[in-house]
């Protein structure tokens, strides 16, 4: 353990967590347990099985908390992990399970957010199909995102990492009589595998070059600065990045997210809005050292990558009808700012961003859920004037609006303007702008979803009502933590005896090395709320004012861009056309190949050799030419066809050739004397 | 020369012999054919021996073995002729072609 | 257990024989004796391989040490010997063989296809398996022909008279065949035009081996000369060639795997789940345990060219996949794009490679060979193949469906399931080749093989679309299906817990192969490269 004392002499504040850290395992395995518990058992329980997942993770919330509050108060840094696999001499493979600031913020997040969405799902699937299913593979999801932020490694990351894909391709196709969801199903996994292979490549370069696939050993490398590994970090951070860029729909990996949507609300809560995409900005936190240190180069990539993601995706949730769709593109358009945010060296920023905007986010998810459970349908063309029916559901929903616009005082302003700063004190004044524009756009579409759905009068079919108390009782408990998580971490508050959310996160094996504000600029944050205020009020104004029909409120149509953006830029018929590409004729030239060339020229060979053979068959009948045998079956076969025609079994011919050999022998016999 | 007369009587024995495996058509005739030829050989082997006289009387010993088995041949060959003409009612040699396959 | 050392091997592998012998005195009609002797004698080999595990000694040892070894004279005028023994790389291998041969006949309990005839099916799945263990243990390089060829026979006969009787045009060819005499002649031809230069090569090793001491076929007396150098030259690229040739036509490796896709899809079930689980190994292992210790100059030459083939195999292999519409060609051709990174893995030369290799062996022959149990028991309830045709699976056949899934994914190489181990270190092996094999070739070939994995999970996704979810189609809408019966599962569980094992717990099996790789490739290849730090301890 020289790793921490090393980390403790660097690192203020570390505990090593005791009887809670030890056991954290626990988190990791209780819903795989659950899973398979459901699966063995689920049907015959009173609730199909969501009890088993809900108490599963109300038990992981118990270690999560715990650890959590030991953080605040001491830091709380552990590794606990065991060999699975010796490979050669200096290969080992480990499964284990990290406790440090960043892990324990993301068992706290993803089992506080998961249970609650749970219960939520409780009343959301009740006597909807497969419910024992639903419960089981939302637990396979909270099992493999637990493997995942409490990977010590890289190999259990990508453990993880894939596992949650499958539980989102399984959650997402669940309706999966319906091809259509099927199809977004095999999208995000198919996205999503394609941005791994730099996940997995990065691993390797990464991994290989160190000899170790640990994290505690790549942050403590990078500080050093490790020769071997600074070979590859441009190179490694790059691929590890783009995986990332999968899992955290960077654009233009974004395009299953959108279509994620048509998984259970529930499931586009949790997994694609608040914990499983944010493991892309995961990734990147944990590997924060190597990027700070060593790939720094790739950073201003990365921001782009970042930008172009908080901006344009944010445009795009401002033509969607389905409410899911604009809270996914709203959701990529966060992602967006968190990975600017980290690559730009803001690890706090950043990870406090995917803190808040997990509980506001999950919260309008949630919200929206309720109002589709309501309306049964996703398109806000047949909503409207909800705000009657539905007053918990509509409270809860404009504060998460609220939250995510980034208003003071929500969790929402806190993050975001964390992420400004950051911006401005590294340098990167031409991105702070355009996140302050995506603020405004981010402000714009939730005022236009907020008027669209609760405002005006109702548009849809039979009477909507306000959901059960398993569903609004979560939303009530998201919206609290909306509101209040933001002031954990405001520039140069030091709360008494629990510090701040920054030296929370700062609780690593090495020191982060990332920038931290003394204090609140008033400018940005002036800047920030302005931006955010504007677009409500635009919003307010063009969407609110009760119109005969839905499409006739919604109708501001920019040229050019309107039609872009409807379209979304494209990029999704062009990732279409590289899957029916590979799927169509590439793979069937493949195919034409394989049946036309190789295995034609292997039954061609066959076909010439019959032929060749009917020829000496031929020959042989006609002429009495002796046939030649080689090698090639038919040819033999073909040959002995013709040789038994020799063979007339009349043994006088017989006879005669016979008499003619010796007679032949008898004059070589005389003449060559 | 004394060996002579019984070398052309061979000969012509064997010829003989010859002549009538490859003409005759039947079975029968075929084989008493195939008779006359081990016949002719049988004389070449005596009159060999009987000029080059070896320790153990190799000529004579052969022709014993010959005959032996020419004996042999003619009783098996002439169980098969007449199966055959059981099944077939006909020695004819030109409608036997079981051999093939 | 002194008896063990001594006879343990002979009768794992000589045991199916005899009992494919006892069956033949059982009368036909008494159709539970016949399997449950089958069965007996499977199980009895199954758990002699078990006490081989048992009895096994790990550990570092040198390589070309073997246990249980029995050396006998067999053929003295050619200084053949009846030499048998295991270590760790053979093992496993070993073991998986003897585990699928039960499963085999569990699962052939209740599944026979037509003309049924319990006895004969059952009588060759038993040579079949002398053929498959004695091949892992021989150490005599006539004895592991004999086995090698051995192989064929019982093969060539479940394809062509338990195999698919649909006619079948031949491009190039007048006459309709019937596919599975196509395909039963197509892999028995194929194979033996490889095993006939793989034979040339064995035999040039002998009569060269005459020139350092006394001519042997012996492998571990070749080892020993090759190690130290004695083959090199063209002598050298000519054997290395031959056995290629022979090893290569088996793995299957592209171009040389036309066969399989035709000789899997018009197998029996079983015979395509044995097929996929243990023949294909023979390729592999032959390279392993023959070509690259006993040739390991030329191996090196070879190296890059084999890497190239591997890639091109996975690509071409997975591309090919999505251009299929019948299930069971489909898997088939998957095992071309798996058998790529095996041979990948292979073709590295490294010890991490070779391991690769191995896990990537056992857990294809897992995985697939559940695929193709599951394929048959579709096809048997379908009465077809074809993709287009069904769906909504999941509804029918729950169970079935969920299996199919669950392997469909572990084929894929989902981490956390045994496929991932094979493929994931095959790329770190191809990061990190043999030194003084090419870095551009290997480097490149592990982001090809990336790419691969790709369009493997691409077309594994698109079968699951196609036959598990939607709607079920009209032609199948209010029928009754029976889902995976007794039998079914008793062959199937144990192939999903082992994936499931061995994939959250590799050293199932790097625990009896590391050794003996890294000796191998010590001693073949010089020091193997230090990877700088053990996990754990800071660089």
């Amino acid at each position: 353990m020289d790793l921490l004392v090393l980390a403790a002499a660097e690192v203020p504040r570390a505990g090593d967590g005791g009887f809670w850290a030890e056991t954290a395992g626990i988190m990791l395995v209780s819903p795989i347990v659950a899973f398979l518990a459901i699966i063995a058992a689920g049907k015959r329980l009173k609730y199909q099985g969501a009890e088993i997942a809900i108490g599963a993770l109300a038990l992981n919330l118990v270690w999560a908390t715990v650890l959590f509050v030991q953080n605040m108060t001491e830091g709380v840094l552990h590794e606990v992990t065991f060999v699975i696999g010796n490979v050669g001499s200096g290969l080992s493979f480990e499964l284990g399970w990290v406790v440090d600031g960043l892990s324990i913020m993301m068992y706290f997040l993803v089992s506080l957010v998961g249970l609650l969405v749970f219960i939520y799902a409780v009343g959301y699937m009740h006597g909807d199909r497969r419910v024992t299913w639903f419960f089981a593979a939302f637990s396979l999801f909270a099992g493999a995102m637990f493997i995942l932020v409490g990977a010590p490694n890289l190999i259990q990351l990508i453990i993880g990492w894939e596992g949650v894909g499958l539980a989102s391709y399984l959650l997402i196709g669940f309706y999966w009589e319906d091809h259509e969801n099927v199809n977004a199903g095999n999208k995000a996994f198919m996205t999503n595998k394609v941005a791994d292979i730099g996940l997995i490549l990065g691993a390797i370069l990464v991994g290989v070059s160190l000899g170790s696939f640990s994290f505690s050993d790549i942050d403590v490398a990078s500080t050093a600065q490790d020769p071997a590994l600074a070979g590859v970090a441009v190179v490694g951070g790059l691929l590890l990045f783009l995986g990332a860029m999968g899992k955290s729909a960077q654009f233009p990996f974004h395009i299953w997210l959108p279509d994620a949507m048509a998984g259970p609300t529930p499931v586009s809560a949790l997994m694609h809005a608040a914990t499983m995409v944010t493991a892309g900005i995961y990734l990147m936190a944990r590997m924060f050292p190597f990027y700070q240190e060593l790939a720094f180069d790739i950073r201003p990539w990365m921001v782009a990558i970042g930008a172009i993601t908080l901006f344009a995706m944010g445009l795009l949730a401002l033509v969607a009808d389905d409410i899911k769709k604009v809270l996914a593109y709203s959701t990529v358009s966060q992602l967006g700012y968190m990975m600017t945010a980290v690559a730009a060296g803001g690890y706090t920023a950043g990870v406090f961003h995917l803190f808040t905007h997990a509980f506001f986010k999950a919260l309008l998810f949630l919200g929206a859920g309720s109002v589709i459970h309501a309306v049964h349908s996703n398109n806000m063309s047949d909503m409207g004037g909800l705000r009657k029916f539905m007053p918990t559901t509509y409270t809860t929903f404009v504060i998460g609006s609220l939250a995510l616009a980034g208003i003071l005082p929500l969790a929402g302003f806190w993050s975001k303007d964390e992420i400004l700063a950051t911006l401005d004190y590294e340098g990167y004044t031409a991105v702070m702008w355009i996140a302050i524009l995506g603020a405004f756009v981010t402000a714009f579409y939730m005022a236009r979803a907020v008027a669209l759905t609760f405002h005006g009068t109702y548009k849809g079919h039979g009477h909507p009502h306000e959901s059960p108390r398993s569903m609004t009782v979560p939303l009530v408990a998201l919206a609290v933590p909306s509101v209040l998580v933001g002031f954990l971490n405001i520039p140069g508050v030091q709360w008494p005896g629990i510090a701040n959310f920054t030296d929370w996160l700062a609780v690593r094996v090495v020191a982060m090395g990332d920038h931290h504000p003394e204090g609140v600029d008033l400018f940005l944050a002036g800047a920030g709320l302005v931006a955010a205020l504007a677009g409500i009020a635009l919003g307010w104004v063009i969407f609110s004012p009760d119109r005969d029909t839905q499409r006739h409120r919604d109708r501001v149509e920019i040229p050019l861009l309107y039609p872009l953006l409807r379209r979304t830029y494209y990029i999704d018929d062009a990732a279409l056309g590289i899957v029916r590409g590979t799927k169509g004729p590439l793979a069937r030239t493949v195919d034409w190949v394989n049946t036309y060339v190789i295995d034609g020229i292997v039954n061609g060979v066959a076909a010439f050799s019959l032929l060749l053979g009917r020829f000496v068959y031929g020959g042989l009948d006609q002429r009495g030419i002796d046939g030649f045998f080689n090698g090639l079956s038919a040819v033999t076969d073909a040959a002995g066809g013709g040789v038994r025609r020799l063979q007339t079994g009349r043994v006088q011919q017989y006879a005669v050739s016979f008499i003619i050999g010796a007679l032949v022998l008898v004059i070589v016999f005389i003449v060559s004397r | 020369m004394i060996a002579n007369q019984f070398l052309v009587l061979a000969a012509a024995l064997f010829s003989l012999g010859v002549y009538g495996l490859l003409v005759r058509r039947n079975v029968v005739l075929v084989l008493l054919s195939v008779e006359l030829m081990l016949a002719a050989v049988n004389i070449n082997l005596v009159v060999f021996e009987a000029m080059l006289v070896t320790p153990d009387a190799v000529g004579q010993v052969f022709a014993l073995f010959v005959i032996a088995i020419a004996a042999a041949e003619v009783g098996i060959g002439l169980a098969i002729v007449l199966m055959i003409f059981r099944n077939r009612q006909s020695a004819n040699i030109d409608e036997l072609d079981l051999l093939r396959w | 257990m002194e008896w063990f050392e001594t006879w343990g091997l002979t009768l794992i592998v000589f045991l199916p024989l005899a009992g494919a012998l006892l069956l033949g005195l059982i009368p036909k009609e008494k159709e539970d004796a016949i399997k449950g002797t089958a069965l007996v004698v499977a199980l009895v080999a199954f758990a002699l391989s078990l006490v081989a595990i048992g009895q096994f000694q790990f550990g570092a040892v040198a390589y070309n040490t073997y246990q249980f070894e029995v050396n006998l004279s067999w053929i003295s005028a050619i200084n053949a010997n009846y030499h048998i023994g295991i270590d760790g790389i053979s093992l496993p291998l070993l073991v998986l063989s003897t585990f699928v041969v039960v499963l085999a006949i569990i699962y052939s309990w209740d599944h026979w296809e037509e003309p049924r005839n319990p006895r004969a099916f059952l009588m060759l799945t038993l040579i079949l398996a002398t053929g498959m263990n004695g091949t892992f243990v021989a150490l005599d390089l006539v004895l592991f022909f004999i086995f090698f060829e051995v192989v064929l026979l019982p093969m060539y006969f479940m394809i062509g008279i338990w195999g698919d009787k649909s006619p079948r045009k031949i491009p190039g060819f007048t006459r309709v065949t019937e596919t599975r005499i196509y395909a039963s002649i197509k892999f028995f031809l194929f194979t033996l035009f490889g095993s006939a230069f793989m034979l040339l090569g064995f035999l040039a090793l002998y009569f060269r081996s005459g020139d350092f001491g006394e001519r042997t076929f012996d492998i571990p007396m070749l080892t020993e000369l090759g190690t130290a150098g004695a083959f090199t030259g063209t002598f050298a690229f000519l054997v290395f060639a031959g056995l290629f040739l022979g090893f290569a036509v088996k793995v299957p490796m592209w171009p040389l795997h036309t066969w399989l896709p035709d000789a899997h899809t018009a197998a029996p079930t079983v015979g395509s789940v044995l097929l996929a689980a243990i023949l294909l190994k023979l390729g592999t292992y032959g390279f392993v345990r023959i070509s690259l210790p006993i040739l390991p100059g030329e191996a090196q030459n070879w190296a890059p060219f084999i890497a190239v083939l591997a890639v091109i195999g996975i690509i071409y292999g997975s591309l090919a996949c999505l251009a299929q519409t019948d299930v069971k060609r489909l898997i088939a051709f998957s095992s071309v794009g798996h058998m790529g990174f095996v041979m990948l893995g292979i073709s590295t030369l490294t010890d991490v490679g070779i391991n690769a290799a191995i896990i990537g062996m056992v857990a294809h022959g897992l995985i697939t060979g559940l695929l193709f149990f599951l394929a048959g028991s579709m096809s048997h309830r379908y009465h077809t193949r074809e993709m287009a045709r069904l769906g909504g699976q999941m509804k029918l056949m729950p169970v079935i469906g969920g299996l199919l899934a669950f392997t469909a994914m572990a084929s894929l190489g989902l981490p956390g399931l045994a496929g991932f181990w094979g493929e994931f270190m095959s790329l770190v092996s191809a990061y990190n080749p043999l030194d003084g094999l090419s870095l551009g070739v290997f480097r490149t070939a592990m982001v090809a093989g990336a790419i691969g994995t790709v369009l493997t999970a691409g077309y594994m996704l698109y079968m699951l679309q196609q036959v598990n979810f939607g709607e079920p189609s009209d032609e199948w809408a209010g029928r009754e299906f029976a889902d995976a019966d007794r039998y079914e599962l008793t062959a199937w569980v144990p192939l999903v817990v082992l994936t499931v094992v061995i994939g959250f717990y590799p050293n199932v099996i790097f625990g009896a192969t590391n050794e003996a790789v890294m000796s191998l490739v010590e001693l073949a290849f010089g020091a193997p490269e230090v990877t700088a730090a053990v996990t754990g301890v800071g660089g």
